[in-house]
């Protein structure tokens, strides 16, 4: 019997020389629904890439001119929303400083205990999802798990799940709930326990250790000339944190390190934020003991805060106040202003520009994923297909933040 | 944020740094938008200095200012990570129509702005002179007008995008979704669902 492919046996063979054209996403479950990146592939490599954002655009900047300076809040909630509370009090700050407000003691250990639990909740995620998308579930819905502990602790001092809106102009909302303190000592040990046992299952897996080790790597130079900060700039060995180089609410007086990593490759990524979060229970630990349990949380100071609501409604000027801060906003002084905390991906900035009234002028946000993204196409290229997985997944892109 | 900064700014460009401040603690220049590139690459190079991470990017909008041709203000934030200071720089550009709204890009000092001047580019239509790749970023291709310039209403609506033609799309358009005439919904096909609603109800 003849062979059935003798007739191409005998032709030569013909492969189409130009490259193949590849659409990755947005509908892609890796991408997060949010980012397309059009490949240019020659076989499995990739030959150039070309990162499109801005399918999560809302118009955030246009919309904080439209309100009062308290109705940003809600939008930052919705920046970074699996660490919203520190993109609160990141905003608070910025507006804070533009008034001069020093906000008290008890309030500034609460917002540090609030932004770590924060941090913890986005790097579980950013763990979990991408060891979910090299195909671990197991880890992913333990870390899932951590992280639903933190938002049930978030729940009972906030009353949301997610999007909190938690942080005032010189304070926050209500002080701490009666057992704010035992509830955070009692989630940290769950969630370190269920955050070693992950880590056992990624760290020591060679299927997982294969696909981000010298992955997606960079250079200390590289990266900071790419504008990167955080945890990713962190994982080259520079050692910036802004908590630690300038110091906001009381860091300096908390002791905790800045774990760096060497490669700045994936699995860097991967084990620096993995040690963040324990830095974050030190800091937890050591602000839950330094908390005061009495004492004010706002300022006093009737340009920014709401009246009591017993005066509201038994006297005048309260009425007043209270109508003047809801209908016309409080009045930040004219002139502009550039804040900066770290938030989950690195330094969240606010460019504030007042002009006297109560609306913003201008509000600006640096988010922090926005440059890095926008160095994915970089990393990528000259790479293999597959490794754009492991890649994007260890920058934490996040959606609402990078498209504003 | 740095003193010497500015100290030095001063010595060396004169009277082509326009303005100077300090407020919170932020230090601030105003440059000559045509040295607008000079300056940040003597920022980034000069070893006291050493800027060598630019944080943000971004535009604001003044229309008082449009008639001496300074409508928008192109901010510009940096960092030095050796140092541990900062310095904001600014420049003022741009007439009521935007004509003259342009600066050097500054890709070639920090190949980070690349994404941010891209995106000042699109919400308030600053033009970079020498970007390697100078269109929108949040935005799509089709869309009309910057909307962070303040005679943008942010109620407007911008018109539906055409279908790309075969040109554009770069395939055959029985190509592009939808294939057939019953297949995805158009806009003009919204009416012709159910033309006589009052016959769905029940007799």
């Amino acid at each position: 019997m003849e062979p059935i492919d003798r007739e191409v046996e005998e032709r030569e063979l013909l492969l189409p020389s130009e490259p193949v054209h590849l659409n990755m996403g947005p509908s892609h479950p890796a991408m997060h629904g949010t980012v397309r990146i059009v490949l240019e592939l020659s076989g499995e490599t990739v030959q150039r890439a070309d990162v499109q954002i801005g399918y999560l655009h809302r118009g955030f900047e246009k919309m904080c001119e439209r309100g009062t300076w308290a109705q940003v809040f809600p939008y930052c909630d919705r920046l970074n929303y699996v660490s919203p509370i520190l993109n609160n009090v990141g905003y608070a700050l910025a507006v804070e400083k533009l008034c001069d407000l020093q906000i008290p003691e008890r309030c500034q250990w609460y917002r540090m205990i609030l932004g770590e639990l924060g941090r913890i909740s986005d790097h579980l995620t950013c763990l979990a999802a991408m060891g979910m998308e090299l195909g671990a579930f197991t880890p992913f819905l333990w870390f899932m798990k951590a992280r639903e502990m933190i938002y049930d602790l978030l729940e009972e001092e906030t009353g949301a799940r997610v999007t909190h809106s938690y942080c005032r102009i010189g304070g926050m909302a209500r002080p701490p709930t009666p057992h704010f303190k035992e509830m955070c000592t009692g989630v940290l040990s769950p969630v370190l326990a269920l955050l070693t046992d992950g880590e056992k299952m990624l760290v020591g897996n060679r299927i997982f250790l294969d696909r981000v080790e010298h992955v997606g790597e960079i250079s200390q130079a590289d990266a900071i000339s790419l504008s990167w900060t955080g945890p990713c700039l962190r994982s080259t060995g520079v050692a910036y944190d802004v908590r630690k180089a300038h110091p906001y609410l009381r860091y300096d007086e908390v002791e905790f390190d800045v774990p760096v990593g060497k490669n700045g490759d994936c699995l860097d990524r991967f084990l620096v934020r993995l040690a963040e979060i324990r830095q974050s229970v030190r800091v937890i630990e050591q602000a839950a003991l330094r908390m005061p349990d009495a004492g004010p949380v706002n300022v006093e100071d009737p340009r920014v805060m709401l009246p009591d609501k017993g005066d509201v409604y038994t006297t005048i000027e309260a009425t007043i106040r209270h109508f003047k801060l809801i209908m016309e906003g409080a009045k930040v002084p004219a002139g502009e202003v550039y804040s900066y905390t770290e938030a989950g991906n690195g330094e969240l900035g606010f460019y504030l520009v007042s002009d006297g009234t109560g609306q913003p002028y201008r509000v600006r946000i640096r988010p922090p994923c926005f440059p890095i993204t926008g160095t994915l196409s970089k990393l990528v290229t000259g790479r293999m297909l597959s490794d754009i997985i492991p890649t994007f997944g260890s920058l934490n892109m996040i959606g609402g933040e990078c498209d504003h | 944020m740095s003193k010497l900064a500015l100290d030095m700014l001063r010595t060396r460009f004169g009277a082509d740094i326009l303005e100077t401040h300090d407020a919170h603690g932020d230090e601030t220049a105003v440059v000559t938008p045509s040295l607008w590139k000079d300056v940040c690459q003597y920022l980034r190079t000069d070893p006291a200095l050493d800027f060598d991470m630019l944080v943000d990017l971004c535009a604001v909008d003044y229309p008082a200012r449009a008639g001496a041709g300074q409508r928008l203000e192109v901010v510009l934030h940096l960092y030095s990570i050796k140092k541990r200071h900062r310095l904001r720089l600014k420049a003022r550009v741009g007439d009521a129509t935007l004509l003259g709204a342009d600066v050097d890009s500054l890709c070639d000092v920090w190949p980070g702005a690349n994404w941010f001047e891209r995106e000042v580019y699109d919400m308030s239509g600053v033009t970079f002179r020498g970007h390697p790749d100078l269109r929108r970023i949040l935005l799509y291709p089709e869309f009309v007008g910057h909307p962070l310039l303040k005679d943008y209403p942010a109620q407007r609506t911008q018109p539906l995008v055409d279908y790309r033609s075969e040109a554009e799309a770069g395939v055959p358009l029985e190509k592009l979704a939808p294939f057939h005439d019953d297949e995805g919904m158009p806009f003009d096909r919204r009416g012709l669902v159910h033309p006589d609603p009052t016959s769905l109800e029940p007799s």
